[in-house]
């Protein structure tokens, strides 16, 4: 499970709505399974389909968490017109078994996220808690 | 043995040792999609073969994230 609080989920949902029609990410950090911080990345494909962060931005997160005392625990990206599910793409890209993927779908009027985890080479659900 | 700090942690290691035997120590799964800084500078792929790591390094791993829908 992922502890996530209210005001990051908002969060997320403005920043997917703010970069439409492309694809947004970005990072979220905490401790244990409780998110504390949100960092909104650059999508450096900028596209409506694909998204890639890129890695100086990723290592200068890392590097502001282990200062806040804690580490990266999730990414996240947004899915303007498809659902909430991994992607093959997603999928095939997902290399990191320590993090929640988190992925928001814009396709509906209501958004929604569903979170993800690696787990034998597959990406299967993971419970979100909103605090 | 000596100690190198990797992702923040201490690990005691046998020099001489590259950033390619470091990523093979640490098990990671796909080596060809991390990104590697060593003491604060990207270490660009083609030189992690050459690139020998000494006492009080510190060598941070991170994996390639992107996507698609």
């Amino acid at each position: 499970m992922i502890r996530i609080p209210k005001h990051i989920i908002d969060g997320i949902i403005a920043q997917g709505k703010a970069e439409l029609p492309n694809e947004a990410c970005g990072l979220l950090t905490g401790n244990g399974d409780t998110v504390a911080k949100q960092y909104p990345l650059t999508n450096v494909d900028h596209s409506p389909e694909h998204f890639a962060f890129d890695p100086r931005e990723q290592f200068q997160v890392l590097k502001s968490a282990r200062a806040d005392g804690q580490k990266i625990i999730a990414n996240y990206h947004s899915h303007p017109e498809t659902p909430a599910r991994p992607s093959e793409e997603d999928k095939r890209l997902a290399f990191d078994p320590n993090i929640t993927y988190l992925i928001l779908s814009l396709a509906a009027e209501e958004p929604v996220i569903k979170a993800f985890v690696v787990k034998d080479g597959d990406m299967v659900p993971e419970e979100i808690e909103v605090i | 043995m000596s100690k190198i700090k990797v992702n923040d942690e201490l690990q005691e290691v046998t020099l001489p040792l590259t950033v390619t035997g470091l990523i093979q120590l640490n098990n990671v799964l796909q080596p060809d999609m991390v990104s590697v800084q060593l003491n604060g500078e990207f270490v660009e792929r083609g030189e992690f073969d050459a690139t020998e790591l000494k006492e009080g390094d510190e060598v941070d791993f991170l994996y390639f994230m992107g996507g698609g829908c």
